[in-house]
C-alpha cells in the first residue's frame, strides 16, 4: 500500500488505503494510443470518478481494470499485489464487479436469476454435493438467497423480480444491472456511464442509490459519467482524461478550477 | 373401433417413437449452437465415434491396433477381455469428455470472434477429422452393438391390444428397441433441463448461451463452459450412437443420421431443448402418417426419405426461426 493515509470525510465516510493503483498504462489498438501512459490509484471506501470528452479513453481504461484489455505497458496493482495480466472472468473472480455503457444482461432470463449469477463466483460446493441437494449446497443456496433478497430490496426492484428482463425499459435494466454487481458484493465497483441515457427523475434514483452503496456496504466505486454535475456530487476524487492523456486529478473543486480542463471541455482558440 | 383407425394410432405411436430418435441427435446440436453459436455439423460423427468407442471398449479391442502393428511389425489386435457394458459407457463418457476438451483446447479457443461461417466450416473438418480417428483407432468393419438392449416387437403390447378392432386386428406392432429410446431420451431430457436450472455449471451455461460479455463479468469462463457442452453432446451423441447403432449395426453410414437432425431444428428451432423433442416427434409422426395415408398408396411409397425436408421446407417460409426458436426481430 501506498502513504495514503486513512481519513474521515466531511460526511463522515472512512477512506482508507490505496485499493487499486494504475501505474504507466498504456494502450494501444494498432497504430492508435487509447490510453497513453495514465496513473492513478483508487482508494478504499472512495467513490472515484473517470471523466472526460467522447473518446477521451475512459471506457478504455474501465476495461483494463476489469480484465477486457491488456495494456502494452504499465502495471495493475490491486490490494498491494502487482496483478498479472489476467481474463475478465478471473478479475471478477478477484473482487471487481462491473456494469457496462450498453448494458450486458442475460436478456432471457428473469431479473432474480440474473441477480443471482452475481452470486456465481461465491458458490463453491461441487457438482455432485448440488445434485444430491444435502447439507452444505443447502445452506449455501440460502445464503445466496439472502443475499440477493437484501440486494433487490434495497434497489427497490421487488415488483419486477419475476420478469424476464428483455421486457424491462432501459432505466430499469440499468438498476438490475447494478443489483447483479452488488449481489456480488465486489471489493471495488465499476461502473461504465450509469446515468446514460436517463431521464433527470432516473438519474437523481441512480445517484442516490450509487451513494446509498457506498454508505452502507462501504463498497469503493469507479464510474465513468458524462454529466459533469452529477459527478461533482457524487465524487471524491476525479481523473480527467482527454485523447488518451490525463490532464487532471483531484478532488471536484480542484479539478473545476483546473485550466487544461476546462481547456478540454469547452474548447480552446487555435491561433 | 375400426381396425383402420387403430392402425393410424400404431402408425402414430411408432411415428412418436421414431422421432424421440430424431431429436436425440438433434439435441446435441441445439446444445452447442446455444452456448457458442456454433453449428457442429460433427454431431453425426460424434454419435458415430461414441459407439465405435463403445463397442471397441466393450469387445476388448486394442485402440489404434493396425497403426501399433504396422509401425512395430506386431500382430496384437484384442487385450482377450471382455469389458461390463456399465465399465465401457462409462469409459466413452471420459472419452468423449477428452474430446471435448480437445475440440475447444486445439480449434476454438483459437477462433473466437470469428465469423459464423468460418465456425462452421472447422466443424466440418472436425466431422471427416474425427471419422478418421474413428477408422484408425477401431477400424471399419460394421459391428453389433451388444448391451442387451431388447429388440424386436413387444408381444405383451400385441397381446393386450389383440381384438380391440375386431377379427381384423392383430394388436400393435411396437418395437421394444424404441420404447427403450423413448424412456431413455426422457430420463436424459428431464436430466439436461435438471441440470441447467438446478445446478451452478447449469446457471452459467444458461448465463453463456445469453451474453457472452455479460457471462465474462459475473466470474464465468467461456472455455470451461464450452468444453462442458461438448462433453454434454458428446454424451448425448453417445446414447444416440447406441440407439441408432442397436438399431442397424454400429457403421461408417451412422454419421449420416446428422442429416435427419436438420429437419427437425428446421421445425424445433435451433436454441430450444423442448423444441427437438417437439419437432423430432412432429417430424417422425408426419413422415410415418404421410406414408401410411398418402405416400404409400399414391405416391408409389418410400416417401419418408424426402417428407421431412419438403415440411422443414414449407416451415422455412413461413416460420424460419421455428415453432420454438427465439423471434427474429429486425428493427429499421
Amino acid at each position: 500500500m501506498d502513504g495514503a493515509a486513512p481519513y474521515v470525510t466531511a460526511d463522515g465516510r472512512q477512506i482508507g488505503g490505496v485499493l487499486m493503483d494504475m501505474r504507466g498504462i498504456t494502450l494501444r489498438f494498432g497504430g492508435v494510443e487509447a490510453i497513453k501512459n495514465i496513473s492513478f490509484d483508487i482508494r478504499e471506501g472512495e467513490i472515484r470518478a473517470i471523466i472526460g470528452p467522447n473518446g477521451a479513453g475512459k471506457s478504455s481504461m474501465l476495461n483494463v481494470i476489469s480484465g477486457f484489455y491488456h495494456p502494452q505497458d504499465g502495471e495493475v496493482w490491486f490490494r498491494g499485489e502487482q496483478r498479472k495480466p489476467m481474463k475478465p472472468y478471473q478479475v471478477a473472480r478477484l473482487g471487481i464487479a462491473r456494469t457496462f455503457q450498453n448494458i450486458a444482461l442475460f436478456e432471457g432470463m428473469s431479473v432474480l436469476d440474473n441477480i443471482m449469477t452475481g452470486r456465481l463466483t461465491h458458490m463453491k460446493t461441487g457438482l455432485l454435493a448440488q445434485a444430491i441437494w444435502k447439507g452444505r449446497a443447502e445452506a449455501e443456496e440460502v445464503a445466496n438467497r439472502e443475499i440477493v433478497e437484501k440486494v433487490i430490496d434495497f434497489l427497490e426492484i421487488q415488483a419486477i423480480r419475476k420478469t424476464p428482463v428483455g421486457r424491462l425499459p432501459y432505466g430499469l435494466k440499468k438498476r438490475v444491472e447494478l443489483a447483479r454487481a452488488l449481489a456480488a458484493e465486489p471489493k471495488l465497483l465499476l461502473l461504465d456511464e450509469p446515468m446514460a441515457g436517463m431521464n433527470v427523475e432516473e438519474k437523481e434514483d441512480m445517484s442516490r442509490f450509487i451513494l446509498d452503496v457506498n454508505d452502507e456496504f462501504g463498497t469503493t466505486i469507479a464510474l465513468i459519467e458524462h454529466d459533469m454535475g452529477v459527478v461533482m456530487d457524487l465524487s471524491d476524487r476525479v481523473v480527467v482524461m482527454d485523447y488518451g492523456r490525463k490532464i487532471g486529478d483531484g478532488t471536484p473543486d480542484e479539478v473545476r478550477n483546473n485550466q487544461e480542463v476546462i481547456d478540454a471541455y469547452l474548447g480552446v482558440a487555435h491561433d | 373401433m375400426s381396425a383402420d383407425f387403430l392402425y393410424g394410432i400404431e402408425v402414430i405411436i411408432n411415428g412418436l417413437m421414431a422421432g424421440v430418435l430424431y431429436a436425440l441427435v438433434a439435441l446435441g446440436f441445439v446444445l452447442i449452437f446455444k452456448a457458442s453459436g456454433i453449428f457442429n455439423f460433427a454431431q453425426g460423427v460424434m454419435a458415430l465415434f461414441a459407439a465405435l468407442t463403445l463397442v471397441g471398449i466393450m469387445e476388448g479391442q486394442v485402440p489404434f491396433a493396425h497403426l501399433i502393428n504396422a509401425v512395430f511389425g506386431t500382430s496384437i489386435h484384442h487385450f482377450g477381455w471382455q469389458v461390463p457394458a456399465i465399465l465401457a459407457i462409462f469409459l466413452t463418457v471420459l472419452v468423449m469428455i477428452a474430446f471435448a476438451w480437445a475440440v475447444q483446447h486445439f480449434v476454438f479457443r483459437h477462433l473466437v470472434g470469428q465469423e459464423p461461417i468460418i465456425l462452421f466450416m472447422a466443424t466440418i473438418g472436425l466431422a471427416y477429422f474425427l471419422e478418421g480417428v474413428g477408422d484408425l483407432m477401431w477400424g471399419s468393419s460394421i459391428r453389433t452393438l451388444a448391451l442387451g438392449l431388447p429388440q424386436g416387437g413387444s408381444i405383451w403390447v400385441e397381446e393386450m391390444t389383440n381384438g380391440l378392432g375386431g377379427d381384423d386386428f392383430y394388436g400393435f406392432f411396437i418395437d421394444k428397441l424404441d420404447m427403450v429410446a423413448t424412456l431413455v431420451a426422457l430420463v436424459l431430457v428431464a436430466g439436461l433441463v435438471a441440470f441447467a436450472q438446478y445446478t451452478k455449471q447449469g446457471c452459467a451455461m444458461r448465463a453463456v448461451a445469453d451474453d457472452h460479455q455479460a457471462a465474462l463479468s459475473v466470474g464465468i469462463s467461456l472455455s470451461y463452459i464450452w468444453v462442458l457442452v461438448w462433453s454434454l453432446a458428446g454424451i448425448v451423441a453417445l446414447v444416440a450412437g447406441v440407439m441408432w447403432g442397436a438399431k442397424s449395426g454400429v457403421q461408417f453410414s451412422l454419421s449420416l443420421i446428422a442429416l435427419k437432425a436438420l429437419p427437425v431444428l428446421m421445425l424445433g428451432g435451433f436454441t430450444s431443448i423442448p423444441g427437438a423433442i417437439v419437432g423430432g416427434m412432429i417430424i417422425g409422426v408426419g413422415e410415418k402418417l404421410f406414408e401410411y395415408t398418402i405416400g404409400a398408396p399414391y405416391l408409389g411409397g418410400a416417401t419418408e426419405n424426402w417428407f421431412a425436408y419438403m415440411l422443414a421446407l414449407v416451415f422455412l417460409v413461413f416460420r424460419p426461426q421455428g415453432l420454438f426458436g427465439e423471434r427474429i426481430i429486425e428493427r429499421v
